[in-house]
C-alpha cells in the first residue's frame, strides 16, 4: 500500500476501498466509549463527594456526551442513519465501547480510577488521531483534546490526593486491582485491524499506543506512591473487549432507551 | 428580641435601618443586627438547599433523556441547579461565619430537618413530561420568586441571584422546548404532557407560600430583604403561565380558576395550606426522605474523600 489518502469531506470517503467500512467502525467505538462513560458520568450528578465535585464531575460527563454526540454526527453523514438512531436504538450486540467502561461506577475511588485509565487512552488515541487522513475527525480530536486535557488533570489531582493513604488509599488499591483485568478491552477492535494505520486513519498502531499508556500510568502510580498491579504495565488487548458486553451495559441501555423506545417514531 | 440592648448598638441599629431605608445595600464585613444576620441566613440556607434538592427530581431523567440533545441540555440544567446551590451556601457560609455556621452544618442540617427545602422537591417526577414541566412551570414560578429579591437589600445575595435569575431563564426555555415538543407530538406525548400539569398545579400555588403574612415575611420587608408578597408572586405567576397553558391547548385542574376583572385578581381553589405546610415542615412528602437519604449517602457516605482532599500531605505523614 502507498501513501493514505487525504479524506477531506465525507463524500469522498467512496473512493478508497474500504475506507468507509473501517473509519465508520472506528467512529462507532471512539462515540460509544465516551457515550458510556459519560452516562456512568451524569449517573453521579447530585451523589457526589461534595457539591464542587459535582459541578466539576457534570462538565465532564457533559464533555463527553457531547464528543459522542459529535462522532455520531459524523458517522450519520457517511452512512445517512441518524445520530440518536445509533445513540438509543443499537441492542447490545452493536455496540463497540471498551467493557472497562460499561461497568457500574462503584465508590469514588474506582470511578476516578477508571477514569484516569481511560482519559490517558483517550488522549494517546485522539493525539494520533490530530493528523488522521480523515480531516473532519481530526478538525474533532484537536477540540477534544483541549478538553480531555482538563479531564485528565482533574483526575490526576484526585486520584493523587486520594491515594495519599487511609480509607481512600485502600479504596484506590482495590480500584487498580479490579479495574486492571479490564483495561485490555481499551485496546480492542479497530486498533487490532491494520486497515487503520494503512489507511491513516490513526497515525499510530495499537502498540505504540499501548506502551505509550503503560509507561505514563506507571511512572504517574509511582510517582502518587501507588502499586501498579501487572495488568497495567503491560497490557494485552481483549479480542472480544468492545463486542462481548455484560449486563451492566444491558441495564445502563433500557434505562438509557426508556423514553425513547416508547415512541421510537415520534420527536422529543 | 427583648434583650437589652447596649446604647451603642442603639446608635449602630438605628444607622442600620436609615441605610436599609435610604435604599443601601448592606455587604457581609457591615455590622448588622442579628436579628437581621439570621432571619438572612436562614432564608438564603433554604434557598440555597431548595436548589440542591432541586436537583433530584430532574436527574432521575437524565440516564432517559431521549435524545443526545435532550440528555445534553438536562446534565447542563442539573449542574446549573447545583451551581445556584454552591454560589448560595458560600453566601450562607461568610454570612453565617460569626454564628458558626460552616458548609458542614449547612449541608447536614438537611438530613437533620433544620432546614427546608421547596415544597415542589418533595414531589415525584415519574415520566418525562415532569421533567420538561419542572423545567417550564417550576422554574418559572422560581423566576418570578426570585426577580423579586435582586434588589434585595443583601448586596452579595444580589449578586448571586442576577447570574441565578439569568441562568433560570435558560433553564425555562429548555423546559419550553420539551414540552413544545410533547404538544406538538403524538397523542400519547400529550397526554403525558397534561398529566404532568395536572399532578404539578396544586403544587405550584403552595410554591410562594400562603397569603397571610407571616412574622418573618413581615421582618424580611421591614429589612428589604424582599419586598414583595406571596400573593403578589402567585397572582404574576397566574397571569404569566395560565394563559401560555391554556394557548397549547392544555387544561387545568381547577374549576374556580378565572380572572376577576372587578378585582383584577386571578381565583383559585386554596390548596391545602396546612397538609403542604406539614409537608415541608416534617419532610414527609412522597419523595422527601429517599432523597433526603441521598444527600445523606453523598455527604456521610463520602466523608473519607473529602477529608482525603484536604488532608495536607505534612498532616498525612505524621
Amino acid at each position: 500500500m502507498g501513501m493514505p489518502p487525504v479524506v477531506s469531506k465525507p463524500a469522498e470517503v467512496a473512493l478508497h476501498r474500504g475506507y468507509q467500512e473501517v473509519v465508520v467502525q472506528f467512529l462507532t467505538e471512539l462515540a460509544d466509549d465516551e457515550l458510556t462513560l459519560g452516562h456512568r458520568d451524569s449517573e453521579w450528578l447530585g451523589l457526589a463527594p461534595d457539591i464542587e465535585g459535582d459541578i466539576a464531575f457534570s462538565s465532564i460527563a457533559q464533555d463527553e456526551v457531547g464528543h459522542a454526540a459529535f462522532c455520531f454526527d459524523r458517522i450519520a453523514e457517511l452512512t445517512g442513519q441518524e445520530a440518536d438512531v445509533l445513540a438509543f436504538a443499537r441492542p447490545a450486540t452493536e455496540r463497540r465501547n471498551a467493557r472497562l467502561l460499561e461497568r457500574e461506577n462503584g465508590d469514588w475511588a474506582e470511578t476516578i480510577v477508571r477514569h484516569y485509565l481511560y482519559d490517558t487512552f483517550d488522549r494517546l488515541r485522539l493525539q494520533a488521531l490530530v493528523e488522521s487522513s480523515y480531516r473532519p475527525l481530526a478538525e474533532g480530536a484537536v477540540k477534544m483534546l483541549r478538553e480531555e486535557y482538563y479531564h485528565r488533570l482533574h483526575m490526576q489531582t484526585v486520584l493523587a490526593r486520594l491515594g495519599r493513604g487511609g480509607e481512600a488509599r485502600e479504596r484506590v488499591e482495590r480500584a487498580l486491582y479490579a479495574l486492571a483485568d479490564e483495561v485490555g478491552s481499551l485496546f480492542a477492535g479497530s486498533l487490532q485491524d491494520t486497515r487503520l494505520t494503512e489507511l491513516g486513519i490513526l497515525t499510530a498502531s495499537w502498540e505504540d499506543i499501548a506502551s505509550a499508556w503503560c509507561e505514563q500510568v506507571a511512572a504517574e502510580l509511582e510517582d502518587w506512591g501507588l502499586p501498579v498491579p501487572a495488568g497495567l504495565r503491560a497490557v494485552r488487548p481483549a479480542e472480544d473487549g468492545r463486542t462481548v458486553h455484560g449486563a451492566a451495559l444491558q441495564r445502563l441501555l433500557s434505562e438509557m432507551a426508556e423514553v425513547y423506545s416508547a415512541d421510537p417514531l415520534a420527536t422529543w | 428580641m427583648t434583650e437589652a440592648v447596649k446604647p451603642e448598638d442603639e446608635a449602630k441599629l438605628e444607622e442600620f435601618m436609615a441605610r436599609i431605608e435610604r435604599g443601601e445595600k448592606i455587604e457581609a464585613t457591615d455590622w448588622m443586627p442579628d436579628e437581621y444576620r439570621r432571619i438572612l441566613l436562614k432564608f438564603i440556607q433554604m434557598h440555597g438547599v431548595s436548589e440542591i434538592m432541586g436537583a433530584y427530581p430532574e436527574k432521575e431523567w437524565v440516564p432517559k433523556a431521549p435524545t443526545l440533545r435532550r440528555k445534553l441540555g438536562l446534565m447542563s440544567k442539573v449542574q446549573d441547579e447545583v451551581g445556584h446551590g454552591q454560589l448560595l451556601l458560600r453566601v450562607a457560609e461568610e454570612l453565617g461565619a460569626p454564628l458558626g455556621v460552616t458548609r458542614e452544618s449547612l449541608i447536614t442540617d438537611i438530613f437533620h430537618g433544620r432546614t427546608k427545602f421547596h415544597n415542589v422537591f418533595h414531589m415525584e417526577s415519574p415520566t418525562w413530561a415532569d421533567a420538561g414541566v419542572i423545567g417550564w412551570l417550576v422554574d418559572g414560578a422560581a423566576i418570578i420568586a426570585q426577580t423579586a429579591l435582586l434588589d434585595t437589600s443583601y448586596a452579595p445575595y444580589g449578586r448571586v441571584l442576577k447570574r441565578i435569575c439569568a441562568e433560570e431563564s435558560f433553564h425555562m426555555q429548555h423546559g419550553e422546548s420539551i414540552i413544545l415538543a410533547l404538544a406538538e407530538g403524538t397523542k400519547e406525548q400529550r397526554q403525558m404532557l397534561q398529566d404532568a400539569v395536572n399532578r404539578w398545579w396544586e403544587s405550584l400555588y403552595f410554591f410562594f407560600g400562603p397569603p397571610t403574612i407571616s412574622r418573618s415575611a413581615e421582618l424580611m420587608m421591614k429589612y428589604r430583604i424582599r419586598e414583595k408578597t406571596n400573593e403578589q408572586l402567585r397572582q404574576k405567576f397566574l397571569s404569566r403561565y395560565v394563559p401560555r397553558v391554556h394557548s397549547l391547548g392544555l387544561t387545568l385542574p381547577d374549576k374556580n380558576l378565572h380572572y376577576d376583572e372587578a378585582t383584577q385578581t386571578w381565583s383559585y381553589t386554596q390548596p391545602d395550606w396546612e397538609r403542604w405546610g406539614r409537608m415541608v415542615r416534617e419532610n414527609s412528602g412522597p419523595k422527601s426522605q429517599e432523597r433526603i437519604a441521598l444527600r445523606r449517602q453523598a455527604h456521610e457516605g463520602q466523608r473519607w474523600v473529602r477529608e482525603a482532599m484536604v488532608d495536607s500531605p505534612h498532616r498525612a505523614a505524621v
